[in-house]
């Protein structure tokens, strides 16, 4: 089994795009997450959503990894880009979907992927 | 009061900034800070908002903060 760390660093590392989150993209608990998450769809990411709440220490962990201390959390290709609030300024600029092109291609696929960690 | 403090740690980190403090809900616990300082000038918007969460990381690690909106802008 790998820890609850390595998980993180796993999603973040591989994922193009990792989305740390409050909920589901099925089930959003949170406005902020739901606002990072709207402009990273509006912006045509595939979405790889990984729900901070059935435990703690995601959250806690994901912080000393990232040292950014609030959810959401939006990585591209490994990549802290920031919170709810510089991912939407981005998008109104324009450029979070040149990021996007930029990293993954402009012909990339639209998925959203739902990623639930388990430690032991 | 939750926005006070708030206020004295952005000062203290921003002598410079001109600062909006706003308690979203009324709650006292959800915020949206405002700060224009010159302390950004040239610097990529996730290093602006590392520096505001630096600033304000007591009150967000202790939970008094439960939610905070930030918009920076360079002078």
């Amino acid at each position: 089994m790998s820890t609850l760390r390595e998980q993180i660093q796993d999603v973040i590392e591989t994922e193009p795009v990792a989305l740390f989150m409050k909920g589901t993209p099925q089930l959003v608990m949170c406005g902020n997450s739901d606002r990072a998450l709207r402009a990273l769809l509006d912006a045509g990411a595939p979405v790889v959503a990984v729900d901070v709440l059935p435990d703690p220490r995601i959250r806690q962990e994901l912080s000393e990894v990232s040292g950014w201390p609030t959810i959401p959390q939006v990585f591209v290709n490994g990549e802290l880009i920031g919170g709810a609030d510089i991912t939407e300024e981005l998008h109104a600029s324009g450029e979070l979907r040149r990021k996007l092109d930029e990293a993954l291609g402009a012909d990339r696929e639209q998925t959203v992927t739902t990623v639930v960690l388990a430690a032991e | 009061m939750a926005s006070d403090t708030i206020r004295t740690l952005l000062e203290q980190a921003f002598p410079d900034a001109s600062l909006e403090v706003v308690d979203r809900t009324g709650g006292g616990d959800h915020f949206h800070v405002t700060v224009a300082s010159s302390r950004f000038d040239g610097l990529p918007l996730i290093d602006q908002h590392r520096l505001v969460n630096s600033a304000l990381a007591e009150p967000l690690a202790d939970g008094t903060i439960h939610e905070l909106r930030i918009t920076t802008r360079g002078t």
